[in-house]
């Protein structure tokens, strides 16, 4: 059932994976910020992926914008989307019964998948022409350029996230609404804002992982279920709230990912993830950095 | 939940009345279900109803696992598959009689429950919903790969016989409504005992809080565990009808997670936690999902889905105790 590969490609696989798990860490931050502020997952979070990478794709199609100029578009769209998600639904919910809060974004990702699936039909979409494409050579193996620099950007993407929230005034604000909202809301913090802040950072987190990802991607309605998934186990696994334990547990999750594929069947893969990710959680409820 | 403690005579004296007209209006439901096929003689009636009682019983059984034990599960699909590879394996493997695979399937069904449940019990809320999607992806996955039983392809019951020992039935598909039905009410029995004997009353209690129901003595993992045994037992019988029913499966039909979606938008928009609300909630959606097909065509347009994922954010923020709830509340603001 195992298959040995060879030591060029365990060091291609482990690097692309890498490199894959720099993108997921970048949604995976995305949904971790949302939940540590108000206990909420974002179960429209692969929606919200999809709708970026649609962005993207559009306005390529009919701008010919190249996905790297599309991507404080689809940044920016998303966090509209997001503040007016938090605006329209979450804010209903927050302090309601468990049920609510997982079944209110839950239909809405329903919503928005069925949606992109009437508007824009089942089709795979493909930008068949961006700026960065092709492979490159380094330490002796090829890697695509487009996931070089996705992951690059994604790194610098979430290095801004983390200055943002630990060093400005108002990401400290951020946080110490996370921390204890009511608390937050005696030393004068406008927390509904914060909230709704939350929410659009989230979702531009996102937009910003869609637009590279779709730069190398197929583009279909059905596109953010897989990675949403894999953005729940990063979570998860990082400890939900956690913003560096989204970029390890990513990483992790991305080589694990390639490796399941080298070492056991590309079916496989995925197995290889979410049971990685079982055991850890039972081991470890609150993941590797969660407080719980 | 339903009977108000300490209730003032004159709400005790409408709530008998209540009853009576409640046991009188259950008597018309069960007529209306056991003459439907020979009113309405069409095999598409026909084959809706069965549908909708299959995904009432379904719904009902997520119900006993999340709406009173509130325990969100959204990998209900492995249960169903369950039941539905075990009996179908038997008999194409083996020609064991379905009869003895239903229970055959039940049983690995709640024993893979425990499994499942034992480890993933130990995460809360949110967690043990995501817990439930990676246990249902895993295996799905495993059962397209797995040659055994019958892996992408799926697996094709022989017809046999036309008979009820052989639960096949070709010149005539009455039986299968009447089996359907049986199961149903069946299932509605069991959820209606649990409502109201002490199970019931621990099952509240751990979703309600579960360290105090804790601290009175509740063992809440066992309980739990129970709930999710009950929960899969259930859903099991529905996937052995469903393979006896359309004589195919695989996994994309009997394993995907938007079954489990659908299982837990019929009971929420229903009424969770109520016992008729994931019946309603199955009785409305599902020939809505038919309806919209007719309209706009099965090209994909997934107008079903659209309506659906509305009516489940619709139904959370405004409404968590769902049709039923609304209904119910109504008929309290009436009554004081």
């Amino acid at each position: 059932m195992f298959h040995i590969p060879s030591s060029e490609m365990l060091i291609q696989g482990i690097l692309s994976g890498i490199l894959m798990g720099c993108l997921y860490a970048l949604i995976a931050a995305g949904l971790s910020l949302i939940f540590g502020l108000m206990e909420i997952v974002n179960f429209a979070h692969g929606e919200f992926l999809m709708l970026g990478m649609y962005t993207t794709f559009w306005m390529y199609a009919l701008f010919h914008l190249d996905p790297l100029l599309s991507v404080p578009i689809s940044a920016a769209a998303l966090f509209l989307l997001g503040c007016l998600t938090h605006k329209s639904i979450i804010r209903r919910i927050l302090g309601g019964p468990m049920l609510a809060q997982i079944f209110a974004t839950f239909g809405l990702g329903i919503f928005l998948r069925a949606a992109a699936q009437f508007l824009w039909t089942p089709d795979f979409r493909q930008i068949s022409d961006p700026w960065v494409q092709g492979p490159v050579r380094i330490l002796g193996v090829s890697v695509g350029k487009p996931q070089l620099v996705a992951s690059v950007a994604c790194l610098l993407a979430f290095g801004f996230l983390y200055w943002f929230i630990t060093k400005t005034e108002t990401g400290m604000a951020l946080e110490a609404t996370a921390q204890d909202r009511q608390a937050a809301a005696l030393m004068g913090i406008n927390t509904e804002r914060m909230l709704t802040l939350g929410w659009g950072i989230g979702s531009a987190c996102v937009g910003v992982a869609a637009a590279f990802l779709a730069s190398f991607f197929y583009v279909f309605p059905y596109v953010g279920s897989l990675f949403a998934l894999i953005a729940f186990v990063t979570v998860a696994l990082g400890g939900f709230g956690s913003i560096p334990g989204s970029l390890v547990a990513g990483v992790i999750i991305g080589v694990i990912e390639v490796l399941g594929g080298i070492l056991i069947a590309p079916a496989f893969k995925y197995v290889a993830v979410f049971g990685l990710y079982l055991v850890v959680v039972l081991v470890r409820p609150q993941g590797l950095f969660g407080k719980f | 939940m339903s009977t108000p403690a300490g209730a003032r005579p004159a709400e005790t004296a409408a709530l008998s009345v209540g009853i009576r007209w409640g046991r009188i209006a259950l008597g018309i439901l069960l007529l209306a279900a056991v003459v439907f096929p020979w009113v309405f003689r069409l095999p598409y009636h026909r084959d809706l109803v069965i549908r909708i009682f299959l995904y009432a019983m379904l719904a009902q059984a997520w119900n006993i696992l999340a709406g009173y034990c509130g325990q969100i599960s959204l990998g209900h699909a492995v249960f169903f598959g369950t039941g539905a590879y075990t009996s179908t394996v038997l008999q194409v493997t083996w020609g064991v009689n379905p009869w003895l695979g239903l229970p055959a399937g039940i049983a690995t069904a709640v024993a893979l429950s425990l499994v499942i449940g034992y480890p993933c019990f130990r995460l809360r809320g949110h967690y043990f919903a995501i817990a439930t999607i990676a246990v249902g992806e895993i295996v799905q996955t495993l059962a397209i790969n797995w040659e055994f039983i019958g892996g992408a392809r799926g697996l094709t019951i022989p017809f046999q016989k036309d008979s009820l020992l052989a639960f096949q039935f070709a010149t005539s598909k009455y039986p299968y409504y009447y089996i359907m039905l049986a199961l149903l009410a069946i299932c509605m029995l069991v959820s209606w005992r649990i409502e109201r004997t002490r199970l019931g009353y621990y099952f509240r209690a751990i979703r309600e809080d579960p360290e105090a129901a804790q601290s009175v003595g509740i063992s809440v993992t066992k309980y739990k565990l129970v709930a999710m045994a009950i929960s899969a037992a259930v859903v099991a019988a529905g996937g052995t009808f469903y393979a006896q029913y359309v004589l195919y499966l695989d996994p994309d039909s009997v394993l995907p997670l938007s079954l489990s979606i659908l299982v837990c938008l019929l009971a929420v928009v229903g009424g969770v936690g109520t016992l008729w609300g994931p019946l309603v909630g199955a009785a409305l959606l599902i020939p809505l999902s038919e309806f919209t097909r007719i309209q706009f065509g099965g090209t994909g347009r997934a107008v079903d889905l659209l309506i659906y994922g509305a009516l489940m954010t619709i139904v959370a923020v405004f409404q968590p105790a769902g049709l039923v709830g609304m209904f119910r509340r109504r008929l309290g603001h009436r009554g004081r």
